[in-house]
């Protein structure tokens, strides 16, 4: 009854936690990174902003080929346009995608907008010749059918047209039916998208604790009322910061530990105090190999094992 | 009874300063690579990597601060992906490509080049000799839209004059070049492809390519233009031919692998083939670049049937020694 009242900014994932986007990826010095597996609504949106660039890059050649044509007057020049989108094209796009995934970055514009970036899956570093194979795989999923269909009229029937819809489309989907969101150029490849995003390292919410704890002082019962998991979902409460949570939360906290200490220190204060000295004490449990994963692990074990 | 710290506090205020440190560094060498770097911070930033990598060890042991754990798993990647990162020289990059790893990837698909070959000639020569006893088989081989006239009933100096075009009608051949280029390199990434569909279709499509293969030749054989049109064909066909079976047999070589991997996993045989395959194809395109420039532009603009003949040759040899001489070992030079 209590956890339907509780508030949930963000899904309480624990760090120790593998959820499943996330992947074991060990480094060579042996470290698991936990890397994030890039979502395939991501790439998608990754793959749109590069397909534009691209085309926005073929207009504006197409542009200048045309401008040319009426400068110099020399019509010759309008044939320039059908090599710059038959070849041009072609030969743009794959320079364009091994280009920018060969660099430091590891990724397109358009994937590192959605901070997404290509990494080998072993752990070692990304070679060129499987950023090649992942990228004329690429040919194959989706732009060769996609050139039936522009080619239709010009001796390719409706039933290539259909093969290559059909083709295409179990292409798109293979992603979803494994764990890392592979496409066949990935797999392949031995190559994989990850989502590496760029976090700031935040205040500690424990600090603002040690300048409001005065006067403020918790029973082990009463610290023994939750586990990491509710630990956690107070720290995003405590950063959110959002008054009317942290209202209903302070209430609920002080209902549950029957906290009769005094009524008159803000919500904020009594939630800063009270998650430094939970962190605390569920941090010296880890010192002594005791990780409580949430308010139903018996916290019983513990008292038998501290005496 | 709260200490005014945590342990993980002190913990995280030793170590702050070196986090973001490498942040910072990190922020840097990002825009210009390494060469932004000081020699000093360069010597610095994998110390400082692994510090940030034993840091998330210990932070995921002892704190509970998932700000801070996260954090610390955000910055250690970032720092291996630089670390480990592809990093390399371009052009030493390319041409460590043309030097070694194109040829050394083709020489590793001869098995599969051979069956390939075998299978576009069993075409050729199925074909040709169906058409050489019953012309009507041609249709059957050829699509129309290709054959531009080449057809049974065409005349001696019809099929002739296809063959020497009108030396003054060049414009449009870069059109025909580009069009050229992008018809046989979706043929070739087709026979790359369909290998992994256990073998068949690549093998399919190569025999087809022999099909429509013979039954040119023996349209013209029948005129007795066997000469003339091997020189129109070969101009450009050994380099092409060449590609398309290279293609087919990296295609091969992929779907050996899925079907028989052998010790492997299925998923890595797979994945080494398609490695090896994907190189193969990165200069099969190259080559179809060539065979499209040679058949566009080369063969309109060089009519003497020899002439075509030298030009084939010299390509065959190209070719040949290029991938198959045999090397220093090392491959380097």
């Amino acid at each position: 009854m209590i956890r339907r009242r509780k508030p949930r900014p963000a899904p309480p994932t624990p760090a120790g936690d593998l959820s499943d986007a996330r992947r074991n990826f060990v480094t060579p010095e042996g470290v698991d990174l936990k890397l994030q597996v890039g979502a395939y609504v991501d790439r998608m949106l990754a793959l749109a902003i590069d397909l534009m660039i691209l085309a926005g890059c073929l207009v504006v050649l197409t542009l200048l080929a045309f401008a040319a044509a009426a400068g110099t007057k020399n019509p010759s020049l309008l044939s320039v346009v059908v090599v710059i989108w038959l070849l041009g094209s072609f030969v743009l796009r794959l320079g364009y995608f091994i280009g920018f995934e060969l660099s430091d970055a590891g990724a397109t514009p358009g994937k590192r907008a959605m901070k997404l970036r290509v990494i080998s899956r072993d752990g070692r570093r990304l070679t060129a010749d499987a950023v090649f194979a992942r990228n004329a795989l690429r040919e194959l999923e989706v732009f060769l059918p996609a050139s039936f269909l522009l080619a239709r009229g010009v001796g390719v029937d409706a039933g290539l047209i259909l093969l290559g819809m059909i083709w295409t489309g179990v292409f798109i989907v293979f992603p979803l039916f494994n764990r890392d969101r592979l496409r066949l150029g990935d797999l392949a490849a031995g190559a994989m998208v990850v989502k590496a995003p760029k976090l700031k390292l935040l205040k500690d919410v424990a600090e603002n604790a040690s300048s409001t704890l005065s006067g403020l002082a918790f029973t082990e019962t009463q610290l023994d009322a939750y586990g990491i998991k509710e630990l956690q979902v107070l720290e995003d409460v405590l950063r959110g910061d959002d008054r009317r949570t942290l209202a209903a939360v302070a209430a609920q906290i002080r209902t549950k530990i029957a906290w009769e200490g005094p009524s008159d220190v803000s919500d904020r204060s009594f939630l800063s105090a009270y998650y430094a000295a939970l962190r605390g004490r569920l941090e010296t449990g880890l010192l002594f190999g005791r990780r409580r994963a949430d308010k139903h692990d018996a916290p019983a074990a513990r008292a038998q094992a501290n005496t | 009874m709260a200490e005014l710290q945590l342990k993980s506090q002190r913990f995280r205020d030793e170590r702050e300063e070196d986090w973001r440190r490498l942040e910072r560094l990190l922020e840097r060498a990002r825009g210009g690579g390494l060469k932004k770097l000081k020699p000093r911070e360069l010597l610095e930033l994998p110390i400082l990597y692994r510090q940030a990598l034993s840091s998330l060890s210990v932070a995921r042991a002892i704190s509970l601060d998932r700000g801070l754990v996260e954090y610390l798993e955000s910055l250690c990647a970032r720092a291996y992906f630089f670390v480990y990162g592809a990093r390399a020289n371009p052009w030493s990059r390319i041409a460590g490509f043309f030097r070694h790893d194109w040829p050394a990837a083709v020489r590793g698909v001869w098995r599969e080049t051979l069956v390939a070959a075998l299978l576009m000639a069993a075409g050729a020569v199925l074909a040709f000799a169906l058409v050489m006893r019953e012309p009507g088989w041609f249709y059957a081989f050829v699509d129309p839209a290709l054959a531009q006239g080449r057809e049974p009933g065409a005349s001696r100096e019809a099929l002739m004059a296809t063959l020497h075009g009108n030396p003054d009608g060049h414009r449009g051949l870069e059109v025909l070049a580009a069009f050229l280029f992008t018809h046989n390199a979706q043929i070739a990434v087709f026979a790359f492809a369909f290998g992994f569909a256990f073998c068949l279709l690549t093998a399919g499509l190569l025999v087809v390519n022999g099909l429509t293969l013979g039954a040119f030749l023996a349209l013209f054989a029948q005129h007795d233009l066997s000469f003339p049109a091997s020189g129109w064909l070969l101009i450009h066909g050994v380099t092409e031919l060449f590609a398309v079976t290279l293609a087919g047999a990296a295609g091969l070589s992929i779907g050996w692998a899925v079907t028989f991997p052998g010790a492997r996993r299925r998923i890595d045989a797979a994945m080494h083939a398609g490695r090896r395959g994907a190189v193969v194809m990165a200069g099969v395109v190259l080559m179809l670049f060539f065979a499209a420039l040679l058949e566009g532009f080369g063969r309109q603009l060089i009519q003497p049937d020899l002439a075509r003949y030298a030009v084939a040759l010299a390509t065959a040899v190209l070719w040949g020694t290029y991938f198959y001489l045999p090397r220093r070992a090392g491959g380097g030079a």
